[in-house]
């Protein structure tokens, strides 16, 4: 027994050690963007353990470009979507999962094509779309592709799905309308598929990038993203320890939230991907 | 009655599904058979001429095949690190929480703010990467110049980038596995390694497959990193077929061609959407 256990220790061991050392290369590009964020220039690319900390990086990021204003225009992009999601999604959700209706199973395989098919790979025609509107460089514009959601559509159709119908038929004798029922027993019992989806959608759009850089050219409508790729292009000039500081600011909001909730990110993540 | 209801709740969403998802999809095809109208001269219908031209042109044949090296390269070890991450995650793992931690830190950070960092990696001389090759002896090398490296680095970032999110995946179908299964294993005498073969990879199959279609969705859908590092060089050496979409569109202002290139990235996911269901047990994820 002893002669098989010392080996397979040892591999173990290895295997172990494998593993932390992956988890730190993993890490190792934000440990160094907080380095070079928080010492002096100078110290960007040497590794003192003695260089001094400074927060005067961060002051240039912010002074140089609006990142004040690239922050406002994130939330209410993230937020107006989240909530126009919900809205349309809860609706069809329900539909599809408690209502009879002619032509249901043809129009849930279009749903699901939107799996496939997202707004990112239509970017030239929703243009195109977006300017007949009058919407391009505009908030509405950047979010509008993005409301109806197959996959939040998909996500709450399975939960409402497991719900029990006798409670549906409780309600209905107490004399709830359609609106009541959904309301009062379908959304409260889907909570946490709710905050699920909620937060997948928030860190998408939040760190979404091509069509909102498609779709605005000014300052005022510029999401964080595309306002920080602006800021961080080479041809910029900007130093490094600078862009690195404006590239931890943009991402501090989910970064910090993420490390707060980590258990709820990882198990919402979990939750809408088995469904 | 009630049919109307069920219309009437999916209308907000189908409208907007029409108007963003579908339209677009057939607007798309339609352009790709007419020529790109300027001020002058209107857009006519051109038959197949965008496709011909198209497979004369070389820069699309390039970036095609630099799309199969990026889905080669980032899928087989994005999803086999996946695996380890969860199986270390799942199992008993010292300090487990934080190398999840570590594992899925990427995941939720914005593909823009990345690149910054990795920029800084790969930069010549001062970049970190030279820095620590310099300790071997091992001159500097410009690792996004140089065309024979700079798509292996795109491919790193985004096996970097993934494979935290696919671990997810695994560790939740890991879980409903029950750890009496692993303990039956090893009283009959099987090693671990055949245990894992033989049992536990059989298992994940399902989550394998799921996985291996977000995967091949998104090595046609991230680009972003594009943007910041490379811009598709030198010489379309490291462009994608978004990113030259989005040349052709925005920069060159040629909507025609763009939506003939649009029509091909669509027949792709519209192979693998086929394929999907065709090759994977349907009740799995979709029933």
């Amino acid at each position: 027994m002893s002669q098989t256990r010392t080996p397979f220790r040892l591999i173990q061991s290895l295997e172990y050690t494998g593993a932390w050392l992956l988890a730190i290369l993993w890490l190792s590009p934000l440990i160094y963007a907080f380095w070079s964020a928080f010492h002096p220039a100078e110290y960007a690319t040497r590794f003192d353990l003695m260089a001094p900390l400074t927060l005067e990086n961060f002051r240039t990021a912010w002074d140089q470009a609006p990142f004040a204003q690239y922050f406002l225009n994130t939330f209410i992009l993230v937020s107006s979507i989240l909530l126009a999601q919900l809205v349309l999604c809860t609706l069809a959700a329900f539909a599809f999962a408690r209502i009879e209706f002619h032509g249901k199973s043809v129009a849930f395989v279009f749903v699901l094509l939107q799996l496939m098919i997202m707004p990112e790979i239509l970017i030239v025609e929703n243009y195109t779309t977006m300017s007949k509107l009058n919407l391009v460089d505009t908030i509405t514009g950047v979010g509008l592709p993005y409301m109806a959601s197959a996959f939040g559509i998909f996500l709450l159709r399975q939960t409402f799905k497991t719900i029990p119908k006798e409670l549906e038929d409780a309600a209905r004798v107490e004399g709830c309308s359609l609106m009541e029922i959904l309301l009062k027993v379908y959304v409260p019992l889907a909570r946490p598929t709710y905050i699920a989806y909620g937060l997948v959608s928030v860190s998408y759009h939040w760190n979404n990038f091509l069509w909102p850089l498609v779709i605005t050219n000014s300052v005022d409508t510029r999401p964080l993203t595309v306002g920080l790729a602006i800021f961080g292009a080479p041809e910029s000039g900007v130093e490094w320890s600078i862009i690195t500081a404006g590239t931890l600011l943009a991402v501090a909001p989910l970064l910090i939230a993420f490390l707060l909730f980590q258990r709820q990110f990882v198990q919402s993540f979990m939750h809408a991907g088995i469904k | 009655m009630m049919s109307v209801y069920g219309w009437l709740m999916f209308m907000p969403a189908a409208t907007f599904l029409i108007a963003f998802t579908y339209y677009p999809t057939v607007a798309t095809l339609a352009k790709s058979f007419y020529s790109q109208g300027t001020a002058l001269r209107a857009a006519e219908f051109v038959g197949l001429e965008n496709f011909e031209y198209m497979l004369d042109d070389d820069v699309f044949w390039q970036v095609a095949w630099n799309n199969v090296i990026y889905a080669a390269g980032t899928i087989p070890i994005s999803i086999a690190l996946a695996i380890a991450m969860a199986l270390w995650v799942n199992g008993r793992l010292p300090l487990k929480s934080i190398a999840r931690m570590a594992y899925f830190t990427p995941t939720i950070l914005p593909m823009i703010a990345v690149a910054n960092i990795w920029l800084f990696f790969y930069t010549p001389d001062i970049g970190l990467i030279d820095q620590f090759t310099r300790l071997f002896g091992i001159p500097s090398h410009n690792w996004l110049g140089d065309p024979n490296t700079v798509l292996g680095c795109i491919i790193v970032i985004t096996i970097w980038k993934e494979a935290g999110f696919f671990m997810i995946f695994y560790l939740a179908a890991l879980q409903s596995v029950s750890p009496e299964l692993e303990e039956a294993a090893k009283l009959e005498g099987a090693s671990r390694w055949y245990f894992f073969r033989r049992v536990l990879f059989q298992i994940l199959m399902p989550t394998t497959l799921f996985v291996l279609i977000n995967a091949v969705i998104n090595s046609f859908k991230l680009v972003d990193q594009l943007f910041i590092l490379t811009k598709g060089g030198p010489d379309n050496a490291s462009s994608l077929l978004l990113y030259y979409i989005y040349e052709v569109a925005f920069s060159f202002l040629d909507q025609a061609y763009a939506s003939t290139l649009t029509v091909v990235l669509l027949a792709v996911l519209a192979l693998i959407a086929i394929g999907q269901f065709v090759f994977l047990d349907k009740r799995v994820h979709y029933q």
